[in-house]
């Protein structure tokens, strides 16, 4: 089967860094990532199933590994050559649909008793990610003995997988993942009533963040920090009261908040920031608008950073950091995906063979108006493989379908595809059934995003 | 003897015409069958202006006694002068307000008057630099008061410097100065340079807080006042005036003094501004070309400083002292006499070019929400009668409008700009949904009183300025400017005025009156 491979090649590593130095997103083509033929992975052992990926997005952390600008943190608990691809929903050997909830936690590593994180559910904390019956691997995706979403297969453990409501579209389906990290992120920042709550950032974490907020707090003030148009857009249509340019966030948390300011520094702000940037400045700016014993959630990955803590130190400011969720976490991520729409943000698919372009579509997805890329895993018509035949469209399922393809939404790939860079975003061309056409795109990166 | 203003009808001879474009100039030729209305010249300076002061003080008109009479050993005095915000441009030393403020002092003094203090009647502007007192009122006022803390500018933010006297008939609260307040006689100094200025409006107005302003400073008040150039058919004053006649009915005794001044605006070397364009000698030519190119290749920067250097020979043309609504009546007389301009009709589409100063940004950055203000809410409001022009027509302003602020003196403008702005236009929605919050935002409340920033609530006010012209008008075009400045504004963006003339035809049909507003110097058009 067909797999972007992603091998320990520390030449090649360095070439991913220098030419992302360069230019983001250069790492597709010099980097360690490659597509190739290979075995499907073998199933570690019972409660173990294939899982056919249909689509699987494009994250902002796939992005800094392609890059070659991951932290060194990640070294013990990634184990190589592995496939990428987390944020997946596939088919299962018994025609139903699920997602993946990526996490490598005891229950799929064979370990019993599980850790004490585990054992409270809060599978985001594993202790156990490179240990038991699986190599090193916080997440598929990471992992040498499950394969990732970027793939035609991948293995699953029973307790990773959540199944695919009927009525649910793939494109939903597969902002899941990326929604239970942003409902993670608001039950960590705990919000009480009435706060003033920022979100930097308006990528796929961003957006699905303000959504979060909007559905499971009741904020005072929610304000979205977004840059490009279509982010501010859909930033309010998600529920931000105010969407600030990166430069007029501070503005904005201070008329809202009716802070002071000295120098440009406020003196009271923001009751909690959740930061889906994670970058140096998106950090300086969380901790610039946050109040006094506020709160900044981290979710953008960060990376290595130099940022200078004294404000944190001096306001007592809580730093929390927010990675993946708890098991439970996705059953609300479904509700949010569902009744926030979610699914619009979903901006472009591409077929494997078109990775490098659909990478340099996801580097830029800001600045052309798109949200989330991802890639189109779903059988195309007289393909070889057969499995045509027993992946037809869901029933219910009416945003993948393009027309002209009989039910298949590969069909006539190209022209569904969100806009080239250069181009403005529109109505693309053959698909009024596939959200790539006609769609306004929005946003990108996990990490690495700019605020 | 100076000549009157009049319409002219532009024919195929009719030379291009001079538009202001904020720190520069641009030559436009109208079509054939537009108007222009040009300014009347200047009228005759009084030849001594200290004696006319003297005489105005000793023989007041209305029902109040000389100024000598009210004045009294151990009295309280407050002296109040109208701000930075006028003249405009400012003017040559002397300033009118040093020589009626030293005029008033010296009889103060003969009088025996020792408890004197000067107040800058700010209301919610910006706090005056010493530099800009020291202009208006001149160093020796300056010095004598100054140093003693007898020189104050109006803090309406003070709890304990704002008296509140009650409410009119009509339930709006009134709360000036408790200096003034307490005094045992206002006098208050004006400059009149329009006739929306002075009367009732100056005390109720100038020494006032939000708790009081807010009570004509909003939308409604601005929606029926047709136009502010008329107190009678303007409910902004209207409001003053009961303020007025409350303040009075409290016992505050105000000797009122107001000012006009001729239109002389603009120094020698800008001496074609104020001519008709086809009486431009080959000076005037050689003055503007040389003028205009250099500007066109003057950093935005420079150029505003040079603009705002420039002081303006205006003259004093009239002064009158004494009971408010007599004085005022008398003023608003001398500037129609000086400013009326007659027009017979009305208009499709009106246009202007908007010159580099308005009140609110003497020595300071013209945003674009004062660009907007000072073309539909002052040069817009300059006419008696009807709107020069017609409802649903079209206004073409001529601005750069960059998108650009001074973050000393108008803060809150930014915000507003940047927020408020972007989720509407609408000025009652701005109201209802924004203005308490920034009125009361203690930000900005710190910056009124202790930096030099306009008031929270200040570019609301400029919004609602506008009210009425955005109500009445079918479009509002402005050429030449900051093009994602004007949207935010809701306005349309055009690139020339033969542009702005074509997209005014969707709006008010294919072959429209063109009207053009040749201002400054300033004229009130006279619609019939």
């Amino acid at each position: 089967m067909k797999a972007l491979v992603f091998e320990r090649s520390l030449p090649r590593f360095a070439a991913a860094r220098v030419a992302s130095a360069l230019t983001a997103g250069g790492g597709a083509r010099v980097g360690p990532l490659r597509l190739a033929d290979v075995e499907p992975p073998a199933l570690p052992g019972p409660g173990w199933h294939r899982l056919r990926p249909r689509l699987a997005g494009i994250c902002g952390s796939d992005l800094a590994t392609v890059d070659g600008q991951s932290s060194r943190w990640f070294e013990p608990v990634v184990s190589f050559p592995f496939v990428p691809g987390h944020e997946v929903v596939g088919d299962l050997d018994d025609g139903s649909r699920a997602v993946l909830e990526p996490v490598l936690a005891c229950a799929a590593r064979g370990i019993d008793p599980a850790c004490a994180a585990c054992a409270r559910g809060d599978t985001g904390s594993c202790e156990r990610i490179a240990f038991g019956c699986l190599q090193p691997g916080l997440q598929t995706g990471y992992c040498a003995d499950t394969g990732g979403g970027w793939s035609g297969g991948l293995v699953a453990h029973e307790s990773q997988l959540h199944p695919v409501p009927d009525g649910m579209s793939d494109q939903a389906a597969v902002m899941v993942e990326p929604a239970a990290c942003a409902v993670h992120a608001v039950q960590n920042a705990g919000i009480a009533d009435g706060d003033t709550v920022v979100v930097l950032g308006a990528g796929t974490l961003g957006l699905c963040a303000v959504a979060a907020v909007r559905h499971l707090a009741r904020p005072g003030a929610l304000i979205a920090g977004a840059k490009h148009p279509e982010q501010r857009r859909l930033a309010r249509a998600l529920g931000a009261g105010t969407v600030a340019a990166p430069s007029e966030v501070r503005r904005s948390v201070r008329r809202q908040t009716q802070s002071l300011a000295m120098d440009g520094q406020l003196t009271g702000g923001a009751d909690v920031v959740i930061d889906c940037v994670g970058s140096e400045s998106s950090l300086r700016e969380s901790l610039a608008v946050v109040r006094p014993r506020g709160a900044v959630v981290l979710v953008g990955m960060p990376g290595p950073v130099n940022v200078d803590l004294t404000p944190l130190w001096q306001r007592e400011v809580r730093l929390v950091g927010s990675y993946a969720y708890r098991h439970a976490t996705f059953a609300t991520a479904f509700e949010l995906v569902a009744a926030a729409g979610l699914e619009r943000l979903v901006s472009a698919l591409y077929p494997l063979e078109e990775w490098r372009d659909a990478i340099d579509h996801a580097v830029h997805a800001g600045p052309r108006g798109a949200v989330k890329i991802a890639f189109d895993l779903r059988p195309r018509p007289g393909a070889a493989s057969g499995r045509r035949a027993e992946l037809g469209p869901r029933s219910g399922e009416t945003a993948g379908t393009a027309p002209g393809g009989d039910g298949d939404p590969a069909s006539g790939r190209r022209a569904g595809l969100g806009p080239r860079s250069g181009e403005t975003a529109g109505t693309a061309p053959g698909g009024d059934g596939d959200p790539a056409s006609g769609r306004r795109a929005g946003l990108g990166p996990r990490s690495g995003e700019t605020a | 003897m100076s000549r009157p203003g009049f319409v002219l009808d532009v024919d195929r001879s009719t030379p291009p015409m001079l538009f202001w474009h904020g720190e520069k100039f641009r030559l436009e030729r109208l079509p054939e069958g537009s108007r222009v209305v040009y300014p009347p010249e200047p009228v005759e300076a009084l030849a001594d202006p200290d004696a006319a002061i003297r005489h105005a003080l000793l023989n007041p008109v209305g029902d109040s006694a000389p100024l000598p009479a009210l004045l009294k050993a151990g009295m309280r005095l407050t002296i109040c002068f109208d701000d930075v915000s006028l003249p405009l441009p400012p003017m040559r030393r002397p300033d009118v307000r040093q020589r009626v403020i030293e005029a008033v002092l010296d009889l103060a003094a003969d009088a025996g008057v020792d408890d004197v203090v000067l107040i800058a009647a700010l209301a919610l502007h910006r706090r005056m630099t010493e530099a800009e007192l020291r202009h208006a009122l001149g160093d020796r006022v300056y010095d004598a008061f100054a140093p003693f803390g007898q020189l104050t500018q109006l803090d309406a933010e003070d709890p304990d410097a704002m008296l509140h006297l009650g409410t009119t008939d009509q339930g709006e609260d009134v709360e000036i100065s408790k200096r003034a307040a307490t005094s045992d006689l206002i006098v208050y100094v004006n400059i009149n340079l329009v006739a929306m200025d002075g009367g009732h409006k100056s005390v109720a107005t100038g020494l006032a807080s939000y708790r009081s302003l807010k009570h004509h400073h909003n939308v409604a008040t601005m929606l029926q006042s047709r136009s502010f150039m008329d107190q009678h058919r303007s409910e902004l004053h209207s409001s003053n005036w009961r303020m007025g006649r409350h303040i009075a009915a409290s016992g505050i005794k105000v000797f009122q003094i107001e000012t006009t001044l001729n239109t002389d605006t603009f120094p020698e070397h800008f001496a074609f501004l104020q001519r008709r364009e086809w009486e431009w000698g080959p000076k005037d030519r050689a003055t503007f070309l040389a003028v205009s190119r250099s500007l066109d290749r003057t950093p935005a920067r420079l150029a505003r400083s040079i603009f705002h250097g420039i002081r303006s020979p205006h003259q004093m043309a009239s002064v009158q002292a004494g009971e408010v609504e007599a004085v005022h009546a008398l003023t608003t007389e001398n500037l129609y006499r000086q400013q009326l301009v007659e027009v017979s009709g009305q208009t499709d589409v009106l246009t202007m070019g908007l010159p580099y100063i308005s009140p609110y940004n003497v020595n300071s950055i013209m945003n674009p929400i004062l660009v907007a203000c000072l073309g539909l809410g002052y040069f817009f409001n300059l006419y008696r009668g009807k709107p020069l022009v017609r409802e649903g027509g079209v206004l073409i302003l001529r601005h750069p409008t960059p998108w650009a602020f001074h973050p000393v003196h108008h803060p809150s403008y930014i915000d507003f700009f940047e927020e408020v702005l972007a989720e509407t236009t609408d000025p009652v929605k701005i109201e209802a949904d924004f203005e308490e919050r920034f009125a009361t935002d203690p930000w900005y409340i710190h910056l009124y009183r202790t930096s030099y920033a306009y008031h929270g609530v200040h570019p609301f006010y400029m919004w609602y300025w506008c009210a009425h012209a955005l109500s009445h008008l079918g479009g509002v075009i402005v050429v030449g400017g900051d093009v994602k400045a004007v949207r935010r504004m809701g306005f349309k963006p055009a690139s020339t005025l033969q542009d702005a003339l074509e997209m005014a035809s969707d709006v008010v049909g294919r072959d429209p009156s063109i009207t053009y507003l040749h201002a400054p110097p300033l004229l009130l058009a006279d619609v019939r």
